[in-house]
């Protein structure tokens, strides 16, 4: 407990990580309060088409179809952070499951489990993404296994090296002589050790993932049945010329959220890694 | 940019001749007439191959017009008009067509065009290769040329809509002595997509574009006017409209211009629009309902979806008025259409009365049922329907699934029966017999064939009067058939007709006669000029 409250209290003393927690709140609570905000389905085509913002009946104008553009971005919010965070949990399970696996038992597994990672390492992610979208067909459960499948890589990687590093210590050592079983060993000695890295990239990777879902949406490989933000764009960019805010708006809402995202992963790894970020620093 | 140039050229030439001659500078033009100049416009997407009697694909006809001409034309309330033949009779019992042809036409290669090609055209090309000529054509019993410039037709019972199969995009004449005894899909020759047309094809640079010029031996007086068509390939939309907007495209058809540019591009000074020339086709645009499942079995659900959907507000916001309202299964552009059949105003009221006389009552969420909803992947415009639907019909408790895919599985889904809603743009080819009657009667039902009766409607009396209605040999008593059919059909709602759909048309200002007829960019362009 202690612990932690010593990790937040170095985190605050970060200004741009709070700069980027207090946007991220704000995101969240407009995710939380949009039924509330907004209590009529975004779909929903309640005012006259093209009605610019800022004046009128609503507050970022309204879309072809006389959309509420504000409340289609507060309900965007919510697609985008549920697929951000779910995709980067289904992610961390596989890339830290393999990432284990490879550098806990290391040689021929080890030697195996990092060809079929590298395999996926070849193939740009994106391109990936979109072919398994378009294969499964577009619906939240399949985008949001695209953006894992795309993303645990890197995870992999990241856990393998930490538990190679942590692998040969004498803690670890003790424990295996011990005589305790490997699962064991794995989460009660060595994977608490290895969290603070795969929490800094975990978060990085919710802004990743969210810039993937809004790419697929804007290409019109979102689920059909949820307002995302890149739809919102993609939707727009054919009357970019007569109504710039259809874009603009959304485009803002993403740019904050994942610029959001990333200063507080920049926090948490200033907090949770403060030696390898000095060293960073200093080099 | 080329003609610019080239106009340019001329009227210094003719300044220059007009100072030697005296002549004083202007009269020609004055006259209104400008012979030659180059034509430049677009293709989207580019077609495949260039014979129109092989492919019917939109922009296959579109350059295949200029190349291929049939034995009529029709004017824009789809009567006949002289083609190649410049005159024609029909026996009183429907059964026998002569047509007399114009002296003089030949081939792009030379050779002389006669009654010959044509028998040969009609009778074996076009019932091998082209699915919308071949039931139409399959029912000339025997065809004789007495002379060279005779044709006679007996047909093997009389059919009404025969002589409105004679445009060049049902009936293109194809040379006989290059296609005779040939595999004609796989000929050499279509590669030169050798027609009697105005123009010929000279050069074809894939992915750049389709070089057209001047057919010299063409028969027709004085024509065809301009030089040359250049069909420039533009894939991406915006692109298409800068051409237009700077001038460097003439003429532009179909989707060239998505709607959403098209209020833009009408105020611009220098372009004319017109939704004209589509008549031949009348795109009919409507919400499909699979009668073979529940509840869409149920008429009264039908009719439900008819009233929930404010058909008005989906012509201004999603087609920037592009169209009209429909009103029933027969266009207004087509003949033999009834204006006093059920009308159906936007009313969610009737919609939900109508839902709960059938026991659909709203849950706790407002809803009364789900319906998986296929979304037409076509484009943009589909998707914007699309969720159009969906939204009007939420309002009456009907709450659309949205289910995603690609055209091939589109196709499949909805030919095999496999989808519950979905939206369809259909062609209604200038007669109720040969463009509308095949969705909706029985014996048209067979899985697995787009644009066939894929909703599964069936109605023995509205079998009855379609049948007849085809065969029927005066206009009156087919007027009389159709009008009793579709205030069945309207009563009925086997398919939810939303729009009857319009292209946009840019012209030039200058660029004169493009849409004469029926089939508007499709024709020959032989009466095509600048001013």
């Amino acid at each position: 407990m202690r612990r932690a409250l010593n990790t937040l209290a170095s985190f605050l003393r970060h200004p741009a990580g709070v700069i980027g927690l207090v946007i991220l709140i704000g995101v969240v609570v407009l995710a939380i309060v949009a039924p509330t905000l907004f209590p009529v389905d975004p779909w929903d085509m309640v005012a006259a088409p093209f009605q610019p913002p800022f004046d009128g009946e609503t507050w970022l104008g309204s879309d072809m179809l006389g959309r509420d553009v504000a409340a289609c971005i507060a309900y965007g919010a919510r697609v985008s952070l549920l697929i951000g965070v779910s995709s980067t949990l289904a992610a961390l399970v596989i890339g830290v499951t393999v990432g284990a696996v490879a550098g806990y038992f290391g040689g021929r597994v080890d030697e195996v489990l990092m060809r079929f990672v590298e395999l996926f390492q070849t193939i740009p992610g994106f391109i990936l993404a979109i072919l398994l979208v378009a294969t499964l067909g577009p619906s939240l459960t399949n985008v949001i296994l695209a953006i894992g499948a795309v993303s645990w890589p890197q995870l992999a990687r990241l856990t393998r090296a930490e538990f190679l590093r942590l692998r040969s210590r004498e803690f670890v050592q003790a424990a295996v002589c011990q005589g305790q079983p490997p699962l064991s060993v794995v989460l009660r000695h060595i994977l608490p050790n290895a969290v603070s890295p795969i929490i800094v990239t975990g978060s990085l990777m919710i802004a990743s993932s969210i810039l993937i879902e809004s790419a697929l949406s804007f290409m019109g490989l979102g689920d059909p049945n949820l307002m995302s933000w890149g739809f919102m764009i993609g939707a727009s960019r054919s009357v970019m010329r007569q109504a710039w805010w259809m874009s603009v708006f959304p485009g803002i809402a993403i740019f904050l959220t994942v610029l959001a995202i990333n200063l507080v992963g920049e926090g948490l790894n200033d907090t949770l890694n403060p030696r390898l970020s000095r060293k960073a620093r200093g080099a | 940019m080329g003609m610019n140039r080239r106009e340019f050229g001329k009227l210094g030439l003719a300044a220059g001749m007009a100072s030697v001659a005296g002549i004083p500078l202007g009269l020609q033009r004055a006259a209104g007439q400008t012979r030659g100049g180059t034509l430049n416009t677009i293709i989207h997407p580019e077609p495949a191959m260039l014979v129109s009697a092989i492919s019917q694909l939109q922009p296959t006809l579109t350059v295949g017009g200029k190349i291929y001409e049939s034995l009529l034309r029709y004017d824009f309330d789809l009567k006949p008009i002289p083609g190649l033949a410049q005159s024609w009779t029909a026996s009183p019992d429907g059964l026998t067509y002569t047509f007399k042809l114009f002296p003089n036409v030949t081939f792009h290669d030379g050779k002389p065009l006669t009654a010959d090609d044509v028998i040969f055209s009609m009778t074996k090309f076009l019932p091998e290769t082209h699915a919308r000529a071949r039931p139409i054509f399959t029912r000339i019993e025997s065809a004789e040329a007495p002379d060279p410039l005779t044709v006679v037709f007996k047909l093997k019972s009389p059919f009404s809509p025969f002589l409105g199969a004679f445009d060049c995009t049902t009936a293109p004449i194809v040379p006989k002595h290059i296609y005779e005894g040939t595999d004609f899909r796989t000929n050499p020759a279509n590669d030169k997509a050798i027609g009697c047309g105005p123009f010929k094809l000279k050069e074809w640079v894939r992915g750049s574009h389709i070089h057209l010029v001047k057919h010299e031996g063409y028969y027709r007086a004085g024509e065809p006017h301009i030089d040359e068509i250049i069909y420039r390939v533009i894939p991406d939309a915006a692109a298409r409209s800068v051409a237009l907007e700077q001038g460097t495209v003439k003429l532009t058809q179909w989707s060239d211009i998505e709607q959403y540019d098209v209020a833009r591009l009408v105020k611009l000074p220098h372009l004319d629009m017109t939704t004209k020339g589509y008549e031949y086709f009348a795109p009919h645009l409507w919400l499909e309902l699979n009668n073979r499942i529940a509840p869409m079995n149920d008429k009264r659900f039908r009719q439900a979806v008819m009233y929930a959907i404010d058909r008005k507000a989906l012509l201004q916001r999603v087609y920037f008025g592009l169209g009209k309202i429909a009103t029933g299964p027969i266009s207004t552009k087509t003949r033999f259409h009834e204006k006093n059949v059920k009308q159906y105003e936007h009313s969610p009221d009737k919609a939900k009365a109508l839902l709960d006389e059938m026991g659909l009552k709203p849950g706790a969420d407002g809803k009364r049922i789900t319906v998986p909803f296929l979304v037409t992947p076509s484009g943009e415009l589909y998707r914007r329907v699309a969720e159009f639907l969906r939204q009007s019909l939420l309002r009456v408790g009907i709450d659309l699934q949205f289910e995603g895919t690609d055209v091939a599985g589109w196709i499949q889904k909805v030919s095999n029966w496999e989808y519950s809603m979905t939206t369809n743009l259909v062609y209604q080819l200038g007669d109720p017999a040969v463009g509308v009657s095949r969705t909706y009667i029985s014996s048209n039902i067979r899985k697995g064939i787009m644009f066939s009766n894929t909703a599964g409607y069936s109605n023995p009396e509205a079998d009855r009067l379609f049948e007849e209605a085809a065969t029927a040999t005066s206009d009156e008593k087919r007027q009389e058939l159709y009008s009793a059919v579709q205030k069945i059909l309207v009563e009925d709602v086997p398919i939810v007709w939303l729009l009857e759909q319009d292209f946009p048309t840019f012209t030039d200002k200058k660029l004169k006669n493009v849409t004469t007829t029926a089939i508007g960019v499709h024709e020959t362009f032989g009466a095509v000029r600048f001013e």
